[in-house]
């Protein structure tokens, strides 16, 4: 197990290199002087002292010195100043982070309780019309994506029903947990929608492969009661590859997490990234992009070192 | 969700050849047959929709602004007294051609690089396969409106954007398909007839990738179309006035529209989600039809 996950750790970081890089050359396209990027706007420079300063920041010096540069930068926080406003692009982030990580941790355990309560109950009544009700449910969520059912969660929820406030983060004035809470429901709610649906029909489809396995038939034969040899026996074994499917959608998630912060005026990091894409504000685009990619990959490999843990089978080869 | 097929009894009379047992298979799959025949309607309705409406897409009546559907305008018009009818429809061209044409590329990119991994196997395979595990890592959605956000709206780029970044899965399923392929005796025959290389992979072995490019073709669009709308709704895809299904929907930012124009977004909404429904169908039965070893 030790050695599975530091070979796993190990492969994620040329993972993250070559992110960077791309994100590096991308930067190179971006209109504009690069060296703009590190100077404060409101500072006044000269000529002269640009061109210190594009030596000092070795802007000067060929690509591959300059990306070298560039991640020991950003290694130790440093991603450069907004063109907007021309403050840190890291310390904004920082403070935009919370709300997303409320919002998508929200939304995953939601989507995780819900999904798997959901498979086990369409397994468990496979064929009949719950299962049937499910099944289209799940299609349904597949198909609609994050921002157009977070348009419509705003609309029947939100707007014509008024169960939910009609987005931000906090009343103005209050922002206790309760408040905070009855913002985040409607959002979390809606982005869980898809992991739901996903879940739903791998859990479905895993429970009905184990449930017929001797050792089932043998819990069942031994006179266990059926809600045990489900929750005890059947769902601990089929459980194992639905744990894979919580994390290859976390990229799903994180994209919907965007859409829908922006959505719901949510203050967090997405809606960050898509008022930088807006304003082309270029080094807030790119931290923006190298966190929440960043975020994908530790959460892939927090999946993956999971998967290791829970079945004892795997082995890294 | 499928019964497992307890295989049929053999038919007595018509002749059995692949191609009749997959029709069969999927027309048992009746959410299939049901997507195809709405994704049907939907592509009926976009192609001659348009003509049968009074407007044209681009119309602007001043006078009829953000008119509730009605008997003229069967939709409704928006804010500058468009007919929501002929935009959506004439939207709907747009999203699928985008659809189509993205996952074409993708096909064509995915198909040549898994053909030549799984053709030739060791090292051209390792070096080809290693780049798509990189790209498939990639957070595909962060990347594209990054991409998106750099290089700028337009049709011809969203298309490209979508096309490049969906071809690693086609290139997985072609490079399978064709390891398993290249040992079958066919191929050891033409080997041993002294045809060449390029011969053999585009005439013997390229054929038998058809069927998994095609459910691939299907589940791609219906991405494609959901990835098209998201890049537009946010105003880096299909630039207005050319209409598309997602950047109608971005009139709906405004909650004053949300709220009091719901016919502005709606039909355009429903039409995405309608369509990608019935793809995901249609892949889901093609998959079943094509590959019935293949689990769900």
């Amino acid at each position: 197990m030790g050695i599975y996950a530091l070979r796993r750790l190990l492969i994620s970081i040329p993972l993250l290199l070559v992110i960077t890089a791309i994100i590096f050359t991308l930067l190179q396209f971006t209109p504009g002087d690069p060296l703009d990027a590190y100077i404060p706007p409101d500072q006044v420079v000269t000529a002269e002292q640009r061109a210190i300063i594009r030596h000092e920041l070795g802007l000067d010096q060929p690509k591959a010195v300059q990306y070298a540069r560039w991640l020991q930068h950003a290694v130790q926080g440093d991603l450069g100043y907004r063109i907007k406003n021309g403050e840190p692009v890291a310390a904004e982030i920082a403070r935009r982070l919370p709300p997303t990580l409320l919002l998508m941790g929200a939304g995953m355990g939601l989507g995780v309780v819900l999904g798997v309560l959901f498979g086990v109950m369409a397994a468990v009544r496979r064929y009949t019309a719950l299962d049937n009700v499910l099944t289209v449910f799940a299609f349904l969520g597949i198909s609609t994506p994050a921002f157009l059912a977070g348009l419509l969660g705003l609309y029947v929820f939100a707007l014509k029903l008024k169960w939910f406030p009609a987005g931000g983060y906090q009343t103005p004035g209050d922002g206790g947990v309760l408040d905070i809470l009855s913002h985040l429901a409607l959002p979390a709610l809606i982005l869980s929608v898809t992991y739901v649906a996903v879940l739903m029909r791998y859990t479905r489809s895993s429970i009905l492969e184990v449930i017929h396995q001797d050792y089932v038939r043998t819990a069942s034969a031994k006179g266990v009661a059926y809600p045990r040899v489900v929750s005890k026996h059947v769902l601990r074994n089929a459980l194992i590859p639905v744990v894979t499917v919580i994390g290859a959608n976390v990229a799903n998630l994180i994209g919907g997490a965007v859409f829908l912060e922006s959505i719901f005026s949510w203050p967090g990091t997405g809606q960050l990234y898509l008022d930088a894409i807006d304003a082309r504000d270029y080094p807030m685009i790119m931290g923006t992009t190298l966190v929440l990619a960043g975020t994908i990959l530790l959460a892939n490999l927090i999946t993956d070192l999971m998967y290791g843990l829970i079945d004892p089978r795997i082995r890294y080869t | 969700m499928r019964l497992p097929m307890t295989t049929a009894a053999p038919a007595p009379t018509a002749v059995r050849t692949p191609a009749r047992m997959a029709t069969t298979r999927f027309l048992r799959h009746r959410l299939a047959v049901a997507g195809l025949v709405l994704l049907g309607l939907i592509v009926l309705l976009v192609v001659f929709g348009p003509a049968a409406s009074r407007f044209t897409p681009e119309q602007i009546d001043l006078l009829a602004r953000n008119q509730p559907p009605g008997a003229i305008h069967w939709l409704g018009t928006d804010q500058t007294g468009r007919d929501i009818f002929a935009r959506t429809l004439s939207a709907g061209r747009v999203s699928l051609l985008v659809g189509l044409l993205s996952t074409l590329i993708s096909v064509v990119v995915g198909t040549t690089l898994g053909a030549l991994a799984g053709y030739f196997g060791g090292w051209v395979d390792n070096l080809i396969m290693r780049f798509v595990d990189v790209v498939m890592t990639f957070p595909s959605i962060i990347v594209l409106l990054t991409l998106a956000a750099i290089v700028g709206p337009g049709i011809d780029k969203t298309i490209l954007i979508i096309g490049l970044l969906g071809w690693p899965l086609a290139c997985r399923l072609v490079r399978a398909k064709l390891l398993s392929v290249r040992e079958l005796e066919f191929i050891a025959a033409a080997t041993a007839l002294g045809a060449p290389d390029r011969r053999i992979l585009l005439k013997h072995a390229l054929p038998n990738v058809v069927d998994v490019l095609v459910v691939f073709v299907s589940l791609g669009v219906a991405s494609a179309i959901l990835l098209e709308a998201g890049l537009s709704f946010l105003g880096l895809g299909v630039q207005p006035p050319q209409a598309s299904w997602g950047n109608l929907l971005t009139a709906a930012r405004e909650l004053t529209v949300l709220e009091a124009y719901p016919w502005q977004w709606m039909p355009a909404g429903a039409l995405i989600v309608l369509t990608v429904l019935a793809t995901n169908f249609v892949g889901d039965g093609l998959r079943d039809a094509l590959d019935p070893k293949a689990k769900a």
